[in-house]
């Protein structure tokens, strides 16, 4: 499992257009760098982030090699209902993980 | 030329080697680099050719190291569900590929603006593009240079 | 009226001589940036990461960091300012990362290697219990022989391009080596997450990156040589702010 750490925060009102915070530890491995024995090391990338509000597709993204390594992503969402906020990463080597926070969202 | 960690006598012999060679292995040709930011950027738009404005690329005009370059792009949109950010595309020049990152938006994200960290192999144009609800298509380019690490440093 | 202008001149070179700047005053803002942002900080994965381990018992010997020491935040609170710290047992002095793992052995549980993810979550887990805290190396007298030879090691010059610590980082920091500006190398935000490396590292990683640079032959990690140096960088930054941890090119 890698290492996530996400911020939004816990509580927003009604329309609120909130920011929110992702890092995830991953090598991003490039396809295009030569390890210790001179041979270039596999690409091994997350492809693609996406974040669900309640289910709902809220903001998306395509990920290639130019992304830093151990990479943060900040977007924004409105803060339409209460309910579940959950972030998924997938990329090369069957890479699969989700992370999920709350959020309460007052009228 | 950016080999990064793991070197070790192997390693500088290849990077000696392939100064030789004029240091091409990953970095493209200065000659077509333009051109091929150009396509890449059409590619997305279907050909058509986006306009400047709306679109704000921020980023460090001399970054520290090229392994990891904080970016903004934020776009001038109301983000309401007739008038909004569809996506956003960033391509660069001179990576070993033009693609750096896409992402979706729509209504829901209220405001267009995205963060995160990228890599870049050497100075070069950076075009992020913006693709509305209406269809149209708008885009911003930057400069950036990218200095070397002063030692290339062993790991030994 | 000369001799005092010339005096009152070398006093003011002797002050900013004397003037010791972080390494992070030698990078561009963002970097900074991403340092002072703990949402931006990479190093907090590991921080993270850290403060999970200090609590897990599946060492196999039941026992968790926490079941003798607490909370880290109180128990840890200053510690990685005071290393290198004189270790009785070893007669000599230890790093931090070298004082984890003698505590992970004594109690059953295996010692993690150097560089290690393991390792250094912990390790930038308790440095961050010092951040903000002034350097305080200690006055151990045990520790002088130690810290002069590591003072004469900062001073002497090594490898290919017979270079002394000293002849950049005290005489030439602010200046250019290559495109990179050369800091003063205090090393008060270790464990860092270095751009360069795409990944967190232990000071002595970066001293034997150092050693590399001017082409001397490298101390072993873990090696006396290189903790003698450890000490004397942190007598010489002793005082500046704790900043582990830090960001860095």
């Amino acid at each position: 499992m890698a290492r996530t750490l996400i911020k939004l925060p816990a509580t927003a009102r009604r329309g609120e257009v909130i920011e929110i915070r992702t890092l995830i530890s991953h090598p991003m491995e490039t396809g295009y760098r030569p390890g210790a024995d001179g041979q270039v090391l596999p690409r091994n990338i997350i492809r693609r982030f996406s974040c669900r509000y309640n289910g709902e597709l809220v903001f998306s993204a395509e990920l290639f090699p130019a992304i830093a390594a151990n990479p943060n992503l900040i977007f924004h969402t409105v803060a339409t209902e209460s309910g579940k906020l959950t972030f998924t990463w997938e990329g090369d080597n069957n890479f699969a993980q989700t992370e999920s926070a709350d959020i309460t969202v007052t009228a | 030329m950016h080999a990064k960690p793991g070197p070790n006598l192997k390693r500088r012999r290849l990077l000696a080697g392939s100064a030789a060679l004029g240091a091409t292995i990953l970095v493209r040709p200065a000659a077509a680099a333009p051109d091929e930011l150009t396509a890449a950027v059409q590619a997305w738009t279907g050909g058509v050719k986006p306009a400047s404005g709306r679109v704000k690329f921020d980023i460090a005009s001399l970054v520290d190291n090229g392994n990891a370059v904080p970016i903004t792009v934020s776009v001038d949109s109301a983000m309401t569900a007739t008038d909004h950010v569809a996506a956003i595309a960033i391509f660069n020049e001179r990576n070993p590929q033009r693609d750096v990152a896409r992402f979706t938006l729509g209504p829901r994200a209220g405001r267009a603006r995205v963060s995160t960290r990228i890599r870049l192999a050497t100075s070069q144009k950076l075009t992020a593009v913006a693709r509305m609800s209406d269809g149209s298509y708008w885009s911003d380019t930057v400069d950036v240079v990218v200095t070397l690490a002063a030692c290339i440093e062993g790991e030994g | 009226m000369r001799v005092l202008f010339f005096m009152l001149c070398a006093l003011l070179s002797l002050a900013a001589a004397a003037q010791r700047l972080s390494g992070a005053t030698f990078m561009g803002p963002s970097t900074q940036a991403m340092q002072r942002d703990d949402s931006l900080n990479p190093a907090m994965l590991w921080v993270k990461e850290g403060e999970t381990a200090w609590r897990r018992s599946d060492e196999g010997n039941g026992k968790s960091c926490a079941s003798c020491h607490g909370d880290a935040e109180r128990a840890m609170r200053g510690v990685a300012a005071r290393y290198p710290a004189f270790d009785a047992q070893a007669g000599r002095p230890i790093n931090l990362g070298q004082r984890i793992n003698q505590c992970r052995v004594r109690q059953q549980a295996a010692a993690l290697a150097p560089e290690s993810d393991a390792l250094l979550s912990l390790e930038s887990y308790i440095a961050l219990q010092s951040r903000g805290m002034p350097a305080a190396a200690p006055d151990d007298a045990r520790l002088q022989p130690f810290l002069e030879r590591g003072q004469a090691r900062w001073q002497q010059r090594m490898g290919q391009l017979n270079l002394s610590c000293a002849q950049c980082h005290d005489q030439r920091w602010g200046q250019r080596l290559g495109s990179s500006i050369i800091p003063q190398a205090h090393a008060t935000g270790y464990p860092i997450y270095r751009l360069e490396w795409q990944a967190m590292g232990s000071l002595q990683r970066r001293l034997r990156n150092c050693l590399s640079g001017v082409r001397a032959a490298l101390y072993p990690a873990g090696s006396p040589e290189l903790v003698e140096l450890e000490l004397y960088l942190a007598h010489r930054a002793r005082g500046m702010e704790m900043e582990a941890p830090a960001v860095r090119p």
